[in-house]
């Protein structure tokens, strides 16, 4: 299954519909709540990384019958050293993200602590695509 | 501990999720940083805060927490109100701290999340 999202940038109210949704439609499969929790907050900080700090962009979520895949792709400004941004901590976030809970340099390293495969290619003023695997049965590979 | 009990130690106001106040929760976790919550959260907990920002109850959505005391005596706007309504997320206000919040609610035992990864060697 296949899900598409276009996602605004700047809307700081409705981040994270998109998780929401493959949050729901994960639920109605059945997968194990643990397994729904680590897709859920991995995609959820992509999603809100894409709002705060890109101009929005567009979200594809393949749901397979033993993972699932989320390409969150932005044409945003890119990231300079993504193994310094991946560092817990650091952050260049914008006052406003901090008001709504955000921007406390996190949200990589709670991707890469949630996603199995977390895959980041980003290039500096051209954007950035974060892709973001998990294993729905990992005790079966 | 029980959702009525949180609502009578806080002394706290409930403004959302009303019809879900009968249940109960295993930890409490005191933060107003959202990625903190996502990056620490595990079990079942109230979670306790002084952020009124929307993604609050997003923060609750992913982690299934379901019931959330605002501290300090801030008041959530009515899209906060709602969102909460719509998941059947509880939302109570309590005037006090959040030190003095979990305090009150230690001493009446429920004990905190414990922090399971070393931020370092995760």
């Amino acid at each position: 299954m296949n899900l598409h999202f276009d996602v605004e940038g700047g809307e700081f109210i409705s981040a994270g519909v998109a998780s929401s949704k493959v949050k729901k439609v994960l639920k109605q499969l059945a997968i194990q709540p643990e397994i729904i929790r680590k897709i859920s907050v991995a995609m959820y900080e992509a999603e809100i990384n894409m709002v705060i700090h890109a101009h929005g962009g567009v979200i594809d979520a393949e749901i397979m019958p033993d993972y699932v895949h989320v390409i969150l792709k932005d044409e945003g400004p890119g990231i300079e050293n993504i193994e310094l941004a991946m560092k817990a901590g650091y952050s260049t976030a914008s006052r406003l993200a901090r008001e709504m809970g955000f921007g406390a340099g996190m949200g990589l390293a709670n991707m890469k602590r949630y996603a199995d495969i977390l895959q980041i290619e980003s290039e500096p003023g051209k954007g950035t695509t974060v892709e973001i695997t998990v294993k729905l049965y990992p005790e079966q590979s | 501990m029980h959702l009525t009990q949180i609502k009578d130690i806080l002394d706290a106001q409930v403004i959302a999720g009303k019809g879900d106040m009968d249940q109960e929760v295993d930890f409490g976790y005191g933060c107003d940083l959202m990625s903190d919550v996502l990056a620490y959260v595990q079990n079942n907990i109230v979670l306790l805060t002084g952020l009124v920002h929307p993604q609050v109850i997003r923060t609750a959505e992913m982690l299934d927490i379901k019931v959330i005391v605002i501290v300090r005596g801030k008041v959530p706007g009515s899209d906060l109100i709602e969102m909460a309504n719509r998941r059947d997320i509880v939302i109570m206000t309590t005037k006090h701290s959040l030190f003095t919040a979990s305090g009150l609610l230690f001493k009446n035992g429920l004990i905190g999340e414990e922090i399971a990864h070393n931020e370092l060697t995760f």
